[in-house]
């Protein structure tokens, strides 16, 4: 069995399911629900996948206005409503209920307009995260948050989690590069926030929606900043015998007034997994890696990357390989871009997302290799050293739920270490069904308290993606 | 209760005595005033309240970690305090914070950290590297009910539960006391170097500064200032050009500044270029910027506009049909700012009106006390928008007693 409980469904509901069916077809056209049971089956998880709930039906509007009619219908009759990206999350977050029905906005992929003059894309929310940088790649544009599941996740599932990517420590994180969205509330009721300018009037519902993990509206349609693309971009590797001279280096890094664009940690173990698998060329002898990316013309990458070295030097680093061409570059990250598909061909992992302060860096990995071992587990790491954001990747095996069970317990320790060092539960994940019971280590009952009010102000019925965020006990989802 | 809310002006030395006072005033449903140093307690609708409630004596830095880029204050912290800190270590908070005072009669540097984010007020360094708001990281506040709360934290990445942060920032103390803030830094960069043009028409200097933003070389500001506004500045080669001045700024270590300069002057080749300020010269003259100096030492009404750069001039030539107005054009285009003369509406029918059509917002930054009574300072919501505004307050301050009527009349 699995640590995490899902709140009793609503017979009453479910006893109604064939009418509620019936509802949904009058409200929508045909090809966009699905209610048979092999249809459902496809919604039933996410990619946390180890939890599966059949839904009571799966709508994937089409437009605002289809989305707006099922949710007032849902409201109307107190039903739950998930709503669902591309079903990405890695924390259970799309993770369906028994009485819920869940609101796919997959097929909302369109472009509606890319303004070059001032520099935005306003697209339907359903598209994929890669597609509007694609889109905008034409003009020589693209959209900066880059999560690692950027060829499938939408743009409205970046939003509900504020997804951040590799490249965030330079260019911000999801709700620092929207403009504008338009939502549907639980009522039904469309609202637009922000437009093509900067700072939306007003309290920012804008910002306050981004991250709210799909608990306080349907995103159907964003406004998004597009940046110009850099000439080039150049990594370097540097390799070091201790994680404390790279956790060192890298503040030195920062120290230095350099602000990369990319700065990738790995530990031993997940060299030694990449290298096995992309043939990057990694040196094995060495503790903790650092791939380092700078951006800009050419000469301007030779000196940054020259700086870099400077600096690197003084941790005495094992080995220092600056990339000169773009087939160097590519190799340099063949390793790290492999890096948790060839962990999954050697087995399952879970993986976490705590954030530290990087001060604590060495004595997070070191306190979370004891968790690891105490739980008779291994682990490697593979993190976004910018930002302190860790990915601990327990090593397990899946098809053993008692060691799913455990696997669970060793990652929530792993987070409330986090927290202990002054960090948090997730950096870009999100809380989802996960971390929910995690939440009151991070935060007091007052925040708590705070945080719900404002999800009671969007949602008062909670029939929003509920049953996540908080603990069921505390929150109003296990009533 | 111990009776401690008497009627003037509270400014508690400690985090838990501000909630005492509010949890007091909650009860006895006592509105007060939410106050950080006072640097913009000029702005927005005044606040009928007898009781004021200053952040001003918490003060201090908790925490700065220079490599983390990480930086805690008491929400009382002199901003200039904080900015001097920063600058030993080469960083500054990279927003650009505004300064009022000047334009509000006061000397510059008076502000406080916490007002900084409750007002959200960015400056031209916004259009490349965020608003203030972007740059919170956490915050620690007391609720309408004196309850404390935090939200976010000191780490950069943070999606642990809703981000209140942003609720709280630009919503100038009507959600919550804003006790304590952490925010991200940066660092300063090595060199500044400033292009500017004279004599363009407002059309053409945006059109200009819209091509400089579409590169990839980082410009980092890029404002247009009408003839009667450069001259207001105090560099002599642009004060005395008798012309409007565009500006474009690039921030780098000096080898790609030597270089983006270089690539952004033949982009802009077909401009007139006139004259290039160096490091020193560029700093003044952007500080003057971000203090609005071309609008201090007057009484006109100021306005502060937020629209698509491409719509910029339009929106100002339906405004100056009837106005007569003086314009400096911020990020690009995209962030107008305007003083009008004195009349009983601050010109406040002329410019909703150019809002409604050309799309953006428009906020009352410097009027008369009974003017600011008497009209929305801030830009008016739409419905769908008003109703969220009015559950979001009650989420927060349900008794209303919290800065009540300074954004939205009944707020």
């Amino acid at each position: 069995m699995s640590l995490l409980t899902l709140p009793k469904p609503d017979d009453a509901i479910l006893a109604r399911r064939d009418e509620i069916v019936r509802q949904l077809k009058k409200l929508v056209p045909a090809a966009t629900l699905i209610a048979d049971e092999e249809g459902r089956r496809t919604f039933e998880t996410d990619a946390l996948t180890a939890y599966r709930c059949l839904p009571l039906a799966v709508v994937l509007p089409q437009s605002t206005e289809e989305v707006s009619k099922v949710l007032r219908y849902c409201h109307d009759n107190k039903i739950k409503v998930v709503p669902r990206g591309a079903g990405t999350s890695l924390c259970g977050g799309a993770l369906p209920l028994e009485d819920a029905i869940v609101l796919g906005v997959s097929r909302m992929t369109r472009v509606l307009q890319i303004d070059e003059t001032n520099r935005f894309a306003r697209v339907e929310a359903g598209i994929t995260n890669i597609a509007v940088s694609n889109a905008a790649a034409v003009h020589g544009f693209f959209y900066a948050p880059d999560p690692s599941s950027q060829l499938a996740c939408t743009v409205a599932g970046n939003i509900a989690m504020n997804s951040g990517g590799a490249h965030c420590l330079k260019y911000g994180v999801t709700t620092n590069n929207l403009l504008a969205l338009r939502v549907v509330l639980m009522t039904g009721e469309v609202v637009d926030i922000g437009g093509d300018y900067l700072d939306s009037p007003g309290y920012d519902f804008l910002g306050l929606i981004t991250g709210s993990e799909g608990q306080f509206a349907v995103v159907t349609e964003a406004t998004v900043r597009l940046l110009k693309s850099p000439e080039g971009a150049r990594p370097m590797l540097i390799g070091f015998g201790s994680s404390e001279a790279a956790g060192a280096c890298v503040a030195g890094i920062i120290a230095a007034g350099i602000i990369p664009q990319a700065i990738e940690f790995m530990d031993k173990p997940a060299i030694h997994v990449c290298e096995n698998f992309a043939g990057a060329g990694y040196p094995l002898d060495v503790e903790a890696l650092l791939i380092v990316e700078v951006a800009g013309a050419d000469d301007e990458i030779d000196l940054l990357l020259e700086k870099l070295t400077d600096v690197a030097e003084r941790y005495a680093p094992s080995v220092v390989r600056v990339s000169r061409n773009a087939a160097e570059s590519e190799l340099i990250w063949k390793g790290r871009k492999a890096a948790f598909g060839a962990m999954g061909q050697i087995s399952d992992y879970y993986c976490m997302d705590g954030v530290i302060p990087l001060s604590r860096l060495p004595e997070a990995l070191h306190r979370i290799g004891a968790i690891c071992r105490s739980h008779r587990f291994r682990v490697a790491n593979i993190f976004h050293a910018g930002d302190g954001n860790l990915h601990p990747l327990i090593l397990y095996d899946a098809n053993d739920r008692g060691e799913l069970e455990r696997a669970e317990r060793c990652g929530a320790e792993i987070l409330k270490l986090c927290v202990e060092l002054g960090g948090c539960l997730t950096g870009e994940h999100g809380v989802g069904i996960e971390k929910r019971g995690l939440m009151p280590v991070q935060f007091s009952a007052s925040d708590l308290a705070q945080q719900m009010r404002v999800k009671t102000a969007f949602d008062p019925d909670w029939l929003l993606n509920p049953a996540k965020v908080f603990p069921l006990e505390e929150g109003r989802d296990g009533q | 209760m111990t009776g401690n809310l008497r009627l003037g002006f509270h400014a508690p030395h400690a985090a838990d005595e501000i909630a005492d006072l509010v949890a007091e005033a909650a009860h006895a449903k006592i509105p007060i005033e939410v106050r950080g140093r006072g640097s913009k307690h000029e702005v927005g609708r005044p606040v009928q309240a007898g009781s004021v409630v200053s952040t001003e004596n918490l003060v201090g830095v908790s925490l700065y970690e220079p490599t983390e880029l990480v930086l805690s204050a008491a929400a009382g912290t002199p901003i200039a305090e904080i900015e001097a800190m920063l600058d030993e270590y080469g960083q500054q908070l990279a927003f650009e914070p505004v300064d009022l005072g000047p334009v509000l009669g006061s000397p510059p540097g008076e502000g406080s950290i916490g007002g900084i984010f409750a007002t959200n007020l960015s400056g031209s360094r916004r259009i490349l590297i965020g608003a203030a708001r972007d740059h919170l990281l956490g915050v620690e506040c007391v609720n309408g009910w004196g309850e404390p709360f935090k939200s976010g934290g000191r780490v950069m990445k943070n999606v642990t539960g809703y981000d209140l942060c942003k609720a709280v920032a630009g919503s100038w103390g009507t959600l919550a006391v804003i006790t304590n803030v952490t925010m991200k830094v940066l660092p300063r960069a090595q060199e500044t170097r400033t292009l500017l043009c004279f004599g363009l028409p407002d059309q053409t200097a945006i059109e200009a500064m819209c091509l400089c933003h579409g590169t990839p070389y980082e410009v980092s500001g890029a404002v247009h200032l009408e003839a009667p506004l450069a001259a207001r500045l105090s560099n002599a080669n642009i004060s005395g050009a008798g012309a409007a001045v565009t500006a474009i700024r690039v921030e780098n270590f000096p080898h790609s500044v030597r270089y983006r300069f270089g690539r952004l002057k033949d982009r802009l080749a077909a401009y007139s270029l006139s004259l290039e300020l160096d490091d020193a010269n560029s700093r003044s003259f952007w500080e003057e910027v971000r203090t609005l100096r071309m609008f201090a030492g007057s009484d006109r009404p100021l306005w502060r506009i937020s629209t698509a750069p491409s719509r910029a001039t339009k929106l100002v030539a339906v405004i100056a049909r009837t106005l007569d107005i003086r314009v400096a054009y911020d990020w690009s285009g995209g962030l107008i700012w305007l003083d009008t003369t004195l009349t009983s509406d601050a010109g406040a029918v002329e410019i909703r009106r150019a809002i409604a059509e050309f799309g953006g917002h428009a906020t009352l930054i410097r009027a008369e006390h009974t003017t600011r009574a008497s009209l929305d300072v801030f830009q008016p919501l739409d419905l769908g928008l008003a109703a969220l505004t009015r559950k979001l307050k009650a989420a927060f301050d349900p008794a209303g007693i919290l800065n009540p009527g300074h954004m939205y009349p009944g707020l």
